[in-house]
């Protein structure tokens, strides 16, 4: 009898996490990994190193400043012929042209030729198929796209690169772009927090400071938008700003903008900078809105009773009560921003794109994943960056999200 | 007792939406094109008559050209395109990497008079892995609605912000734009490949970019350009002859083609390697090339023919009844100054020059 | 004097408030006209302008539902939409009522870490989900896109279910419990009444949460799972047609009943919290 209460209390305890254990491990399995993935994405590069283990073998202890001997040039041929038959030798060749550009079409076209080939003095018939084969680089740049785990990735993410005897050195100038864009998305994020704070405090202050009634028309006002689809606002703001669009007819109407000289709104950071401060409006107002509600007016009426001007009492006693919703918008809205891809793509043009405009690049059309994926753990450490620092600062309990 | 019931429905009802959708597959065939006008002038021009005659159904995507979806699909080896068309240097280099289906020993149809096909085709436009199926031509094309003053008339005027303000659309990748940066700066169409080889030239095209960087819009699909124009968005800019074309017959706009350093290239159909429906691509191929299908598309929009037998042939526009004869790329009056696409340059060179071109545009 | 300058201090805050909200709502009531357009073009007409009716037709509206691509697409966002919210609320529900236990171990650890896809930047959970679904076997299905909108959209779920529960008395399901009920019929009779308008509120969230989504879609959907904002996606890329704005119109239309959705449930939610 008393053992079995001791269990029923025992299941009784078991019960919520039972009720918690399915979640969780929908989302280890649906999220957690799939970040693990990306991780390891990002530092194992296995394609070559697969493809052409007996070469690579053989390279191990070449001295990279002559040309191998023979017998690593047969081994190559026959490895090469093997990963056309099991078609790997796209994947291969992409791999080893990121080392060494221009050096895509070597693989596919060798291996389609051995087979009609000389097969008694190798290293000439592969030269003569390809002169590229007689060229050191070209086998340094295999050595080097043949490590199972690399760091290469990371070094790109951040313009670097090692050069020929090993140094860690910048990428040449011509080919510098991603400390740009990471400043630049750190410059928009912040720009656009700034902005949705100006816009957003008076608006969540007004909301709070008039009548019942009105109050719930301007939260309707606040929250269409915020229904409404991502793609919808992103479009009507290319209506809006596109050179013969409302805003620059109206311009041009009223006798601001000559007709033959209208603004370039859109295409550009501009474009980026307004619709990403539409679009992210609504995450600064409603917990603004929602810590705001929670002010007893009366602080403001007592403050003004005991002499304070409306500017004291607002300064004093009011804004500083406000800031857990000031803290809770702008981290919600700078880290939102970090990762903005949609609206830059859309209307921001070339001078208005962001690091995740990048990662899609390298996902959809580069399809340099591993590169896309030390991008995006770049990203993603930024973001736990500003976690951290909030928790410091502000605490991530205080944190309201409506 | 309910979620007993409701979960294997759902399940059964996931799966099968899933097997529905393999099912439709068996019996199409997947072509894939760069949309808009031109994909609706091959419905037009051959798809439906192919359909008619083979009862396979097509069916139809978009891309942007380039072989980035062509390389995940045969990299992963999960293949459902069939058949793409192609520009000539992605074919050529997606053809030594692979990607492609070698069709140099399809049989094509002859011409309506007999001619073998290996006569009639154009020279270069049959390759290992692509049949050419017509030309056509990246041009500057601009809205006199929007241009005060004199018309333009020549290259340069494109790169000539002071005498024509206004904002210019490019593709957003390096071809053309690095040609048209040299003919804009006075090199004479033959010498610009060989100009851009060397490390100045390059350089000197990149700097000609740089002069109106800031007020180019840039695109990336053919129906861009001409919703660019008509809306005012850009002024000028570079576009696929047929896209202007379109524009100013159906939606009647008032574009115009400046057809002096065009840059012409070849329209090609290639099979991607592993295709799903091999046998049928092989037929569609065949069929697309022969001389009626290419006159079909020619009499939709304005890309020439790549078989002798084919350009005489081609008449008036089949919905409007323009004469088609004075818009086609090849038509000597639109001849008298362009550049070929060179397809082994660019097919060399693509990567870096997209990584170098991505970093200028970033800056 | 201090009384005038305070008037034009309240005049100056209305004005920049009247603007704020201008800049909310304006861009939205533009589309809508434009939609009716009879030209294909993103800009007023002078006829749009003269109030003509000659200038309005429904032609792009009817463009959609001709478009098989368009019903495709509608299809698909319904359809993921659906039983991505299903499997949230589910989920989301379950694991909201264990989390608002009392004793629950961790509780701080294990709520931040169930609501995490939600603060991540979606991006990156894109680039994530996008390796490892396809190398399952689930790039191109509809059911990667389902789960991976489940788990965007379950955290909504757990948020609003907790709201509901936040001043739930446990004691009240121990009463049930010495009164001889069941652990199912003291959850259906006493728990669900109090929770359901968080959880529909939820399954809302979660709705549009998948409904809006399209990164995810983007890396992941092949041709035959293009939703709606990827068919939208598309269609600002490369064929600009007012086609978009007629889709748009509806979507806002749809936003607006969502909202309402939302408000009355809120409403309910608040009349059983005062009943018990």
């Amino acid at each position: 009898m008393n053992r079995r209460r001791q269990g029923r209390r025992l299941l009784r305890r078991f019960i919520p996490v039972g009720l918690a254990l399915p979640l969780v491990a929908f989302v280890l399995v649906t999220f957690v990994i799939p970040l693990a993935t990306m991780v390891v994405q990002s530092v194992h590069d296995p394609e070559v190193a697969d493809a052409f283990p007996r070469t690579l073998a053989l390279l191990a202890d070449w001295e990279d400043s002559a040309l191998p001997s023979p017998d690593v040039y047969e081994a190559m041929a026959a490895e090469l012929v093997l990963s056309r038959e099991n078609r790997s030798i796209g994947k291969v060749a992409t791999r080893v042209n990121r080392i060494e550009s221009g050096t895509r079409s070597v693989f596919a076209k060798t291996a389609r030729r051995l087979e009609s080939a000389d097969t008694s003095d190798m290293p000439a018939s592969m030269i003569q198929i390809d002169r590229r084969w007689g060229d050191v680089s070209l086998w340094r740049a295999i050595v080097k796209a043949g490590q199972r785990y690399t760091a290469r990735h990371y070094l790109q993410s951040i313009d670097l690169e090692r050069g020929l005897d090993g140094e860690i050195q910048l990428v040449s100038e011509e080919r510098r772009i991603y400390k740009t864009l990471y400043l630049r998305t750190v410059y928009v994020s912040f720009a656009v927090t700034v902005s949705c704070f100006l816009i957003g405090y008076p608006i969540a202050f007004a909301i709070t400071s008039v009548s019942d009634s009105l109050a719930k028309i301007l939260l309707v006002i606040v929250l269409v938008p915020f229904w409404t689809s991502l793609l919808v606002r992103t479009t009507s703001w290319l209506v809006l700003l596109q050179n013969q669009g409302v805003i620059n007819d109206i311009l041009v109407w009223i006798g601001l903008v000559d007709d033959g000289s209208r603004l370039a709104l859109v295409h550009n950071m501009t474009g980026t900078l307004i619709a990403m401060t539409h679009v992210l409006l609504p995450f600064m107002i409603l917990p603004l809105y929602a810590v705001m509600r929670s002010i007893p007016p009366v602080y403001m009426r007592a403050a003004a009773s005991l002499g304070a001007n409306p500017f004291q009492a607002f300064a004093r006693v009011y804004f500083p009560q406000s800031l857990p919703g000031v803290s809770a918008g702008c981290l919600l809205v700078f880290i939102l921003s970090l990762g903005y891809y949609i609206t830059p793509a859309l209307v921001g043009g070339a001078k208005g794109q962001l690091i995740s405009n990048m990662i899609a690049y390298h996902i959809q059309t580069s399809l340099n994943w591993g590169l896309a994926a030390a991008i995006s753990v770049v990203v993603l450490v930024g973001v736990f960056v500003c976690y951290f620092l909030f928790d410091r600062w502000v605490g991530i309990d205080k944190l309201k999200l409506g | 007792m309910k979620t007993n019931r409701i979960l294997p429905t759902l399940l059964w009802a996931v799966a099968g939406f899933g097997s529905a959708s393999l099912a439709w597959a068996e019996q199409t065939l997947t072509v894939v094109s760069f949309g808009g006008s031109y994909a609706r002038a091959c419905v037009e021009g051959y798809h439906k008559a192919f359909t008619e005659k083979t009862g396979i159904r097509i069916k139809l995507e978009d891309y942007n050209g380039g072989l980035a979806q062509i390389r995940a699909q045969v990299d992963s080896g999960s293949v459902h395109w069939d058949v793409v068309d192609t520009e000539s240097a992605p074919l050529l280099t997606g053809c030594d990497e692979g990607l492609f289906e070698y069709v140099d020993d399809l049989e094509l149809p002859p011409a309506p008079d007999g001619t073998p096909a290996s006569e009639d085709f154009f020279d270069g436009v049959l390759t290992d892995c692509g049949v050419g199926t017509l030309i056509y031509a990246t041009v500057i094309a601009f809205n006199p609605e929007f241009i005060e003053g004199a018309l333009p008339t020549s290259i340069r005027d494109f790169f000539d912000l002071e005498k024509y303000p206004g904002r210019r659309g490019m593709l957003r990748a390096p071809a053309t734009n690095l040609e048209f940066a040299l003919m804009g700066d006075g090199v004479p169409t033959e010498k610009v490949f060989e100009e851009l080889s060397t490390d100045e030239g390059m350089r000197r095209a990149f700097r000609k970019l740089d002069s109106i960087k800031d007020h180019v819009v840039w695109w990336e699909t053919g129906a861009q350009p001409p919703q660019m124009l008509a809306d005012g968005e850009v002024v000028m800019s570079t576009a696929w002859n047929g896209r202007i074309f379109n524009a100013q017959v159906q939606e009647k706009q008032p574009f115009v083609i400046i057809w002096d350093s065009h840059i012409r290239d070849t329209g090609t159909l290639a099979i991607v390697a592993g295709a799903p429906n091999l046998e049928n691509a092989r037929k569609f191929v065949a069929f697309a090339t022969s001389t009626q299908a290419m006159v079909g598309v020619a009499q939709h929009i304005s890309y020439a023919p790549v078989r002798h037998s084919g350009l005489p042939l081609v008449g008036k526009h089949a919905v409007t009844g323009v004469d088609m004869q004075p818009h086609m790329p090849t038509q000597p009056e639109n001849s008298r100054n362009f550049l070929w696409n060179d397809v082994e340059w660019w097919s060399e060179r693509q990567d870096e020059l997209t990584e170098r071109f991505n970093a200028w545009l970033s800056r | 004097m201090p009384h005038i300058g305070w008037k034009c201090l309240k005049g100056a805050f209305v004005t920049v408030v009247a603007l704020g909200f201008g800049f909310l709502i304006l861009p939205l009531l533009v589309i809508i006209p434009l939609s009716f357009n009879v030209e294909p073009y993103f800009t007023f007409t002078e006829g749009m302008l003269r109030f003509d009716g000659d200038a309005y037709s429904l032609r792009w509206y009817r463009s959609i539902v001709e478009n098989p691509e368009w019903r495709a697409a509608i299809g698909n966002s319904f359809f993921i939409g659906i039983f991505a919210a299903a499997l949230a609320t589910v989920l989301g529900t379950l694991a909201a009522m264990g989390l608002n236990h009392p004793k629950f171990p961790f509780r701080e650890f294990v709520s931040a870490f169930v609501i995490s896809p939600m603060v991540t930047p979606v991006i990156i959970v894109a680039v994530g989900v996008f390796f490892f679904y396809s190398a399952i076997g689930l790039g191109q299905t509809r059911l990667g896109l389902i789960l991976a909108h489940a788990m965007l959209g379950a955290p909504f779920v757990v948020i609003t279910v907790s709201a509901t529960l936040a001043g739930f008395d446990h004691t009240l399901l121990r009463a049930a419990a010495s009164l001889g009920a069941g652990p199912i019929t003291a959850f259906r009779r006493i728990q669900l009444p109090i929770i359901a308008p968080g959880v529909f509120t939820g399954a809302l969230f979660a709705f549009a949460a998948s409904f809006d989504e399209v990164v995810i879609v983007l890396f992941l959907g092949g041709v035959d799972q293009r939703t709606i904002p990827r068919q939208m996606w598309s269609g600002i890329r490369e064929e600009i047609s007012p086609t978009i704005l007629a889709i748009a119109t509806l979507l806002i239309a749809f936003a607006i009943l969502v909202l309402l959705a939302v408000e009355l449930l809120q409403k309910s939610g608040k009349r059983i919290h005062e009943d018990t």
